[in-house]
């Protein structure tokens, strides 16, 4: 986090679903349009974004309904579950961080909290969770659950982060002890129940069914606006990202969003066209936009490299991290590995990456202990 | 001599196929040796799955437990426990292997049709064609714990529910047109407008209204496993498996459950080869027959110790019983019925446990049994294990070849990561010598490696929305 320690150094983070923001960005991918769809694609392009310099990459989920009739509806390709595309990505990376995007809405969380868990075993300690909720009737449908209207979905999804949260505190780091001299593999007074209970009515009895995370806690990712001023001083997540309407106003909003989140770490969101191939960046959005036209909440950036190094290194002045969208994955990563990171380390406004690091590393949290080790293992300073 | 004569138009293949069976939460894998290492980082799932990969193996399995087993109220200390999530393990996997399957054991009581049959899907494109799921039918109160839905099933019900389950889910594998995605990024759309095909389920348990995300992968739609050995469990797989994850290794079980299978699989209108079988096994193989038999007996002293002993029967007494002596004998003091119920997800039943009791206390002191002795005879892996030579062991398995009685096993190896390396080097040469094992891979997806045919959509509705579509797509 910026501190007086580290003046303005930040991470990027890059969004790697589809092949790209823009809803046509299929259109100038180059491969064939099946191909988005397996596991070559998925290496390629995780592996381009951390060669590339980029700390995080994210990974979009949920309800894409494919070909409909709305408008857009023909640009709109299928989507692989986002955890396990970043869990095909743990083997083959060695220092990018992997953050899927989850429901907590109509989804089960202990399911959930166990998948979260796997990830992070199976990337070394690079796991995030980027908590979404669902707002989509079809999705309460497609479970045959009442559907939960807008009120409801910070609560959920703070029920869901909660029980993740006890669930991967509910085994000690040291409840395996493998002690061949009385048969024991694991330390029974080092698992504990959860005992959750929800408003909502459900209730999560635990222990996980998989030790505690390499992390201890995988860092929670929510966007801003869905918990509450309460939950997030309570530590339901450790970074908010931020939308603006235009990049001017992101500054204002990210001052608004570290007020209300002192805690956690500040990311902004960007919507990215670059200059690229000979073509303007507006060129190219125009050519896009008259397949489908790209609406998103997010500020967007359209022009050249130069400029974006720019606001960038000034967004990093105020925000923690940056998580790029860019257009079309195929043409804009490569204008950013080429021109814009390079020149973003040359003014030492990047944090450095270490392969090995952890995501809490990389957002500077020390790995807690878990809540329930403090409970049965008193120390005596807590007198 | 055994009676080989299988019937009902079934023709055996000849061949054999071998999966791994990586059990997570158990009792047969030796923690307590100098090399059994981590359970659950990842380099032992890679460790193992490259090997399998190297021996030719159709499948890498993981099983599947929703709740910790609990031993007298509390978290069982004694076994090996915690295992990884299985979908999220083999999309790691899927990475860094290229022909094995990749085989996911999930309950259809804790999950939701639609979330389920996407997920599926998805480990199948991302794996190229190699996703299978391993159906079972959990259904206590006690997992149901752990969910939103809680314990909402009777047992009575849960192969009802599966079935629901199942046919679902082929419907949302079903829905995609075969070419409905753009050939080239001029087409005027990603995927031709229709289809995808809504699908709507109303049922006694649950309701799903949805529409699919995917198209089909290489292998069309995952591969389908059973596990699960009642009569309805049997029918079930009958009508709806590509294979059986069978309990009945033994030659003439084998040939029994085979004689079963055709039978119900010919009634339910397949074919007397539709469905596969393989079972569960545990190999035990050294280069002579005198040193597997050592080895097995060390491998049993390490899974039950004087604890395991003890421990092993506390949970049919459900009272601690730690100051017996494991070299004595079986405890005069009886059980306590209340708490040996099947809500602690162990399946023992209470009202019996006195009757059960009894009658072991009996049969200990007639054979002149230990608690150790006696314990060890009744976990005895006998049923699943085949010890001895490689060469012996290989003779052995062209027996089941020669008579279909399997069309593989699932190894649940006894030492993790190291556990299959002896079989890959010694024991599948000597099947390929003797031409029942594959000299190499028959193609890029598990489908095609089972020698599975490619499957057919069955329901009139699909079909006739198929033509709907196809006037669409004109
Ligand atoms: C070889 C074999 C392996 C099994 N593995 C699992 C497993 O990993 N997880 C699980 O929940 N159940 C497992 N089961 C049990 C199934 O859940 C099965 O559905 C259950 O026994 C109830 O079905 P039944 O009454 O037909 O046997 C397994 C069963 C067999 C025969």
């Amino acid at each position: 986090m910026s501190t007086a320690a580290h003046p303005s150094t930040g991470f990027l983070a890059l969004e790697l679903d589809g092949d790209g923001g823009h809803p046509a960005a299929w259109r100038k991918a180059r491969h064939a349009p099946a191909e988005l769809l397996d596991g070559t694609r998925v290496r390629a392009t995780v592996l381009a974004a951390e060669s590339a310099g980029f700390h995080v990459a994210t990974f979009a989920d949920g309800s894409l309904t494919p070909a409909s009739s709305e408008p857009g509806g023909r640009d709109i390709p299928g989507r692989l579950n986002a955890l396990q595309r970043a869990a095909f990505a743990g083997p083959v990376t060695g220092s990018i961080v992997l953050v899927p995007e989850v429901d907590t809405v109509y989804t089960e969380p202990f399911h959930i909290s166990t998948q979260l868990a796997s990830l992070d075993y199976v990337s070394g300690g690079r796991a995030g969770w980027l908590v979404a909720a669902s707002d989509q009737a079809a999705d309460a449908a497609a479970v045959g659950r009442s559907f939960v209207p807008a009120d409801g979905l910070g609560r959920e999804a703070a029920d869901s982060i909660e029980v993740g949260h006890r669930l991967w505190d509910s085994w000690e780091d040291d409840a395996v002890i493998r002690d061949v001299a009385t048969g024991r593999y694991i330390d029974a007074d080092k698992l504990h129940y959860v005992d959750f209970e929800s408003v909502a009515g459900y209730s999560v009895k635990g222990p996980s069914i998989i030790p505690r995370p390499l992390q201890g806690q995988l860092p929670v990712l929510a966007p801003a606006g869905l918990l509450s001023a309460d939950q997030l001083s309570a530590g339901a997540a450790d970074a908010v990202l931020v939308s603006a309407p235009t990049p001017e106003l992101l500054a204002g909003e990210i001052a608004e969003a570290r007020a209300a989140a002192p805690a956690a770490a500040i990311i902004a969101e960007l919507d990215v066209v670059l200059d690229a191939r000979g073509q303007s960046a507006a060129g190219r959005l125009a050519e896009l936009d008259a397949h489908t036209p790209w609406r998103s909440s997010r500020a967007r950036f359209v022009g050249t490299a130069a400029e974006l190094t720019g606001l960038l290194a000034s967004v990093l002045e105020t925000a923690d991290g940056v998580r790029l969208h860019p257009a079309v994955l195929d043409v804009d990563l490569e204008e950013l590995a080429q021109l814009v990171l390079p020149a973003l380390r040359r003014q030492g406004v990047l944090a450095p990456r270490q392969p090995g690091s952890t995501f809490r590393d990389l957002l500077g949290l020390p790995r807690p202990a878990s809540r329930y080790a403090a409970v049965s293992a008193p120390s005596v300073t807590d007198n | 001599m055994t009676d080989t004569h299988i019937g009902n138009g079934f023709v055996p293949s000849g061949k054999l196929q071998l999966g791994i069976f990586f059990q997570g939460v158990n009792s047969g894998t030796v923690w307590k040796s100098p090399e059994s290492g981590s359970q659950t980082d990842f380099e032992s799932f890679r460790r193992i799955a490259q090997t399998a990969e190297r021996g030719l193996f159709a499948a890498f399995f993981l099983g599947e437990g929703l709740r910790l087993r609990e031993h007298l109220g509390r978290p069982h200390a004694l076994d090996v426990v915690g295992r990884p999530d299985a979908q999220t393990m083999l999309a790691a996997l899927a990475s860094v292997t290229t022909r094995i399957g990749l085989v996911a054991t999930q309950n259809t009581t804790y999950n939701d049709p639609a979330d389920l049959a996407h997920r599926l899907s998805s480990l199948d494109l991302l794996s190229g064609g190699r996703a299978a799921w391993n159906v079972v039918t959990t259904d206590n109160a006690w997992t149901g714990a752990n969910f939103r839905r809680g314990g909402y099933l009777d047992h009575a019900d849960r192969y009802v529910h599966a079935e629901a389950f199942v046919t679902t889910a082929k419907r949302i594998w079903d829905s995609w047109e075969d070419g409905a995605i753009a050939e080239t990024p001029a087409a005027p759309a990603w995927a031709a407008p229709g289809s995808a095909r809504p699908v709507h389920h109303q049922g006694k348990h649950y309701t799903v209204d949805y529409v699919p995300r995917l198209p089909r992968s290489a292998q069309y739609r995952p591969v389908l496993f059973q596990a699960g050995d009642s009569p309805e469990g049997r029918d079930f797989a009958a009508r709806q498996a590509d294979v059986i994850f069978s309990a009945h290794p033994r030659l003439g079980d084998a040939l029994d459950f085979r004689r079963d299978i055709v039978e119900r699989t010919v009634r339910a209108g397949r074919g007397a080869n539709d469905v596969k079988i393989m079972p569960a096994s545990e190999f035990i193989l050294a280069a002579t027959p005198q040193e597997a038999l050592e080895k097995k007996d060390w491998v049993r002293s390490l899974q039950i110790g004087p604890e395991q002993a003890i421990a092993y029967l506390e949970q049919f007494w459900g009272r601690e019983l730690q100051g017996f002596d494991p070299d004595g004998p079986l405890p005069d003091i009886d059980p306590v019925v209340e708490e040996t119920s099947e809500t602690r997800g162990s399946g023992f039943h209470g009202a019996k446990a006195k009757q059960l009791a009894d009658q072991w206390r009996a049969e200990a002191k007639d054979k002149g049994l230990s608690i150790r002795q006696f314990v060890s005879a009744r976990t005895s892996r006998g049923d699943s294990s085949f010890t001895g030579s490689y060469t012996e062991v290989a003779d052995r398995l062209a027996e089941y070849a020669r008579t279909g009685a399997v069309d593989g096993f699932n190894i649940s190896p006894w030492l993790i990561p190291t556990g299959l390396d002896d079989i890959v080097n010694h024991l599948v040469p000597a099947l390929q010598e003797r031409g029942v094992y594959p000299t190499e891979y028959a193609g890029a997806t598990l489908r095609e490696n089972l020698g599975l045919a490619t499957p057919v959509r069955q329901d009139a509705d699909t079909v006739r929305l198929q033509l709907t579509v196809g006037e669409q797509l004109l």
